[in-house]
């Protein structure tokens, strides 16, 4: 059916963008393969046809290449990947292909790396609550199996160590199966790379881990097809191997300015910041390949890390990505100065999903209760910490001065905790009324009478 | 019926194709293109090419692949098995499309929006020989417990009932009527196809003079929407905007909602499958599920379905509304739309206006909310589409094109505020920054509820803006430096905000608060300040009385008083007034 020719008539390289003339039969989104004059052969894939022309995105770049001497060949078919299970505890590129020195992988089962849209119909609601360890997570912003919770952080700050113990302590309360954790890396450093696998090795998890690395120094268009190929492997395992899958992608920021690439290399028009106008549609097309499915074991959990460019959270990244994934967790330089590990801040941060997650029966009675009073009371912290920079902590009322109280243990016993602590769901939520038995009674208005009497005092 | 023209695809650009020898096609046409089929819509002609963008993934399509026309434009199916569904953006049933292909959407899937083997009970209400007017009714089917989906005569036909089947058990394929009219014999059924850009006819357009309640106390009291009025819900991500949506999907007092996810979240519309049918009308007390219809056309979807998916659920709810049905449609959300149309009219080398979006994005917006309103319908009905949409400006930063057109467009704006989501307090909308003009539209009718309405909600209105202006104050000074009367606005103005404002949608008695039950809860608010007041002018001191039982459970009454007990707060108001007059000890005090 496909009839594979190979042409020579390369007109124009424009960035990572191949023009090929008089080429006859290709499909939109076809892959080719591009033979430089000495040997070398490369990916790409074709982003616009004509009756006779066609423009490639070649991924693993362009340098190199010359009109004269490339040849290449349209395969009739997108860009595939074999997935197997025995693909967990090794390493690939970004396109999938081994670079642990192990073999090729070898599989029946040959899978589209765009994937397909999950119908939203055939989606089953995810509600079960993943215990983190970490207070300021699972308290007030809980992950739940088949959430997209991302990361949003500044340069120097701990997300990866942070990434780390969530893969590391993540627990389902009413099962023992363990995550299978695949990592993606998308132009980050080497030594970024070789903290996760450190951090996997010393817990034992790489074996059971995949990992898709594109770092810094490898082609800028490769890292377009570094999380799709993960995210690949992931729905397999997910949803054909019945695994819970956690997959950690850093950094998305990376991610967005491959694509910015690619779009300005095209003449398209920009939009914000001169991110291309599908940059919305382009991170949803990753992040919904999270979920579970209705009739389905497995699930795919992801937590995408992405760094803030001058910690602005309004920069069309993390803007656009917070529109998509359910909810956020935010870093806050603030906190980071002041030496709070982790310092996840009290209000930016959410989780969408956290109100079907929890409660009775799955975490307890009070949480909401306790989640939303914490975040009340936090506001006010704010509030009050601001006026008392302007007339001093002497002058504001005594209320407020126990609200400050309030807030530094908030700070100091709730949020901030060690990189290897492990709490329990109940000892987060303990030192949250610890916290709020510093305040009145009465301002405790977003908790019921009955949880009130129940937990207080106990 | 219609002859088909073929033509052939000489290139491809994202989901923009352009073909050629289609002779005779019109603008927005259907096609089908290449092996799979797959749907398209032309957009433009030029000399002998045509410009289709397609609505669905074309990878893999080549130059060459046939183009195949109908000659009919892209439209939607009205009749019965509407409610209840789930669609995507050019209405295909999402439950089929996970029967032929499972949890995954393939390409080139082709199934009927109604299921046509479904035997619908028809009851005639007209006869052979009986005259009929566009827009009549001509018979009923029970399509829900509550809803009675009417078969009506299309728009443009005129004439005599030939021939009418009579009640009996018929599904949406066969022929039911047959009208003679000017141009000869037009024969009916179940189920009839409208194009999705053009608005359905309608007499005259009106004043419904009727708030549609929300259930919602800051919207119902502060910022109410007339029935067939517009609002626009405009926030950052994280303020709560989906939340407000589906808060007004459950609760609001319209007969049928069209929710469309517009480029959303998968787990959203998923949500909303397992709440609805949970979930039940207060008015009906039957499942929610049974006067909904969803349009999904999450993200990760097609983007030019996207596209049409808001015209979908537009002509939806046009159908029902000519049946004197009060339809609301939530859109959620508007940007993702307009995005939808940045890409494509980039795809196409328009040159940009704002931000890369399309100089039409104004026209197309105005378009989509001037098909909300309260009319006559041709048959004599009254119905109304009242539409909300949400808008997602970048950055949460409001002065950006798809906000700004949109507040040209509608009447009332209900803004989310990153402050107060922050604090969790939802519904998040800010009562400085939101405006409605429907008050004059609905003060008759809630005049007839509570004779005080309009002054209970300008003393409370009053109060939160008295607040707002105190509070820069405060940010300098402190609130110890207040006088006494300013520091006792600023506690009234956190009970309106807690014990009123603030509506908790996961707490059972909170979550849907009736129109009585809201105006009594402000007026306890406001005869506590009007009289504290007093209190404090008479020479009482603010801390002698605001630290009391009764004043911190006033913050507590709207989730401890039911709906069907509100006689209780009539009760709870006379105790407070009696214990506040006790305060003062001394006789003839004057309450208010």
């Amino acid at each position: 059916m496909t009839f594979e020719a190979e042409y020579m008539n390369l007109s124009k390289i424009i960035g990572p963008l191949v023009f090929i003339e008089g080429v006859r039969g290709v499909g939109y989104g076809d892959l080719v393969e591009l033979r430089t004059g000495n040997g070398e052969i490369r990916i790409g894939q074709t982003l616009e046809v004509d009756e006779d022309k066609a423009v490639v995105q070649v991924f693993e770049g362009t340098t190199g290449l010359s009109l004269e001497s490339t040849k290449s060949t349209f395969l009739g078919k997108s860009l595939e990947i074999p997935v197997s299970v025995d693909m967990l505890g090794r390493v690939f590129d970004g396109l999938g292909r081994p670079t642990d020195g192990a073999p090729q992988v070898v599989s029946d089962i040959v899978l589209d790396v765009n994937g397909l849209p999950i119908n939203p119909y055939s989606r089953e609601y995810p509600r079960d609550f993943i215990q983190t360890g970490i207070s300021a997570i699972d308290g007030m912003n809980t992950l739940i199996r088949g959430q997209k919770l991302p990361i949003f952080s500044g340069s120097g700050m701990p997300h990866n160590i942070i990434a780390a113990q969530i893969a590391r302590q993540a627990r389902i309360l009413t099962s023992e199966e363990d995550f299978t954790v695949i990592f993606a890396a998308m132009g980050v450093k080497f030594d970024v790379a070789q903290f996760f696998i450190e951090s996997f090795e010393e817990n034992g998890v790489l074996s059971t881990s995949a990992m898709f690395l594109s770092l810094a120094n490898a082609p800028s268009i490769e890292r377009l097809i570094t999380p799709r190929t993960a995210l690949t492997l992931a729905e397999y395992l997910a949803f054909e191997c019945n695994m819970h899958v956690l997959v950690i992608l850093t950094d998305m920021t990376n991610y967005c300015e491959s694509l910015r690439e690619l779009s300005s290399s095209r003449g398209e028009i920009p939009s914000r910041k001169g991110y291309p106008g599908y940059l919305y549609s382009d991170l949803a097309s990753i992040y919904e390949r999270a979920g579970r499915i209705k009739g389905k074991q497995g699930s795919i959990t992801q937590i995408p890390i992405l760094s803030m460019p001058s910690d602005d959270i309004s920069h069309p990244v993390p803007d656009l990505t917070g529109y998509i994934t359910e909810g956020q967790i935010v870093l806050e330089r603030e906190l980071f100065n002041k030496g709070i590990y982790p310092p996840i801040a009290g209000l930016p941060s959410l989780s969408r999903l956290m109100k079907d997650g929890i409660g009775e029966g799955r975490t307890r009675k009070d949480h909401a209760g306790v989640a939303a009073q914490l975040f009340a009371c936090y506001a006010k912290v704010k509030r009050i910490r601001s006026l008392a920079a302007i007339v001093g902590e002497e002058e504001i009322s005594d209320i407020d001065k126990t609200y400050l109280k309030f807030g530094n243990y908030f700070e100091e016993k709730f949020l901030s905790q060690g990189n290897y602590e492990n709490r329990s769901i109940e000892d987060t939520l303990a030192i949250g009324w610890d916290a709020l038995a510093i305040l009145p009674e009465g301002e405790l208005y977003r908790i019921s009478r009955d949880d009130i009497q129940k937990y207080l005092f106990y | 019926m219609k002859k088909h023209i073929e033509g052939k695809v000489i290139s491809i650009n994202g989901p923009i194709i352009k073909a050629v020898g289609l002779e005779g096609i019109s603008m927005l046409d259907i096609a089908e293109v290449g092996p799979h089929g797959i749907i398209g819509e032309v957009i433009r002609l030029d000399g002998n090419i045509a410009i289709i963008q397609v609505y669905e993934d074309n990878t893999g399509l080549k130059p060459g692949d046939k183009v195949i026309s109908s000659n009919r434009p892209l439209s939607v199916l009205l009749g019965p098995g509407l409610i209840s569904n789930i669609y995507d953006g050019i209405q295909r049933p999402l439950v089929e499309i996970e029967k032929i292909s499972g949890s995954f959407i393939k390409k080139g899937i082709k199934v009927d929006p109604l299921d046509n083997k479904r035997k619908w009970q028809f009851k005639p209400s007209v006869k052979a020989g009986d005259a009929v007017s566009e827009g009549s009714f001509l018979g009923e089917i029970q399509e829900t417990f509550s809803i009675k989906c009417r078969i009506m005569v299309p728009p443009g036909i005129n004439g005599t009932v030939k021939s009418i089947v009579p009640d009996g058990e018929y599904t949406t394929d066969d022929i039911i009527y047959s009208i003679e009219y000017e141009k000869g014999t037009y024969n009916g059924r179940l189920a009839e196809y409208w194009p999705v850009r053009k608005p359905r006819p309608y007499k005259q357009k009106l004043k419904s003079g009727m708030p549609l309640i929300t259930g919602q106390r800051i919207i119902d009291i502060f910022f109410p929407i007339a029935i067939g009025g517009t609002a626009a819900i405009p926030g950052g991500f994280g303020t709560g905007k989906t939340m407000t949506q589906h808060a007004l999907a459950k609760w609001c007092n319209a007969d049928i909602i069209v929710y469309i996810g517009c480029g959303e979240r998968g787990n959203e519309m998923t949500d909303v499958l397992n709440d609805f049918p949970r979930l039940t009308d207060p008015r009906t007390n039957r499942p929610l599920m049974e006067r909904t219809i969803m349009i999904a056309n999450t993200s990760n979807m097609p983007v030019p379905a996207r596209e049409v998916s808001i015209y979908t659920g537009v002509t939806i709810a046009e159908f029902y509304r000519d049946m004197g049905y009060n339809v609301a449609i939530m859109a959620d959300s508007t940007s993702r739309w307009a995005e939808a149309l940045r890409e494509l009219s980039s795809r196409l080398g328009d040159m940009p206006a704002e931000e890369g979006f399309p100089s039409y994005l104004a026209s197309r917006l105005a378009e989509f909310y001037e098909r909300a309103g309260y009319v006559k319908t041709l048959s004599g009905q009254y119905g109304g589409i009242t539409t909300i949409g949400a808008v997602s400006p970048p950055g949460g930063d409001f002065s950006e094109p798809v906000t700004q057109h949109t507040t040209r467009f509608v009447r009332c704006f209900w803004a989310l505020d990153k402050i107060l989501a922050d604090a969790r307090h939802y519904p998040s909308i800010s009562w400085i920054d939101s405006y409605t003009e429907y008050i004059d539209e609905v003060q008759e009718w809630w005049g007839e509820r509570n004779i005080e309405w309009s002054t209970i909600r300008r003393d409370a209105m009053n109060i939160l803006l008295e607040d707002e202006r105190l509070q820069q104050i405060v940010k300098l000074i402190g609130t110890d430096a207040l006088p006494q009367e300013e520091r006792f606005v600023l506690f009234c103005a956190e009970l309106i905000k807690d014990g009123f404002l603030q509506q908790n949608s996961f707490d059972n008695v909170d979550m849907y608060c009736c129109p009585d039950k809201q105006i009594r809860l402000l007026e306890i608010i406001v005869a506590f300040y009007r009289n504290g007041k007093e209190l404090i002018l008479k020479g009482s001191e603010m801390n002698d009385f605001i630290y009391l039982d009764f004043v911190s459970s006033i913050a507590r009454l709207k989730s401890e008083i039911n709906n069907d007990d509100i006689e209780k707060l009539d009760i709870i108001k006379k105790e407070i007034l009696t214990r506040m007059q006790e305060l003062k000890g001394i006789d003839k005090f004057e309450f208010v």
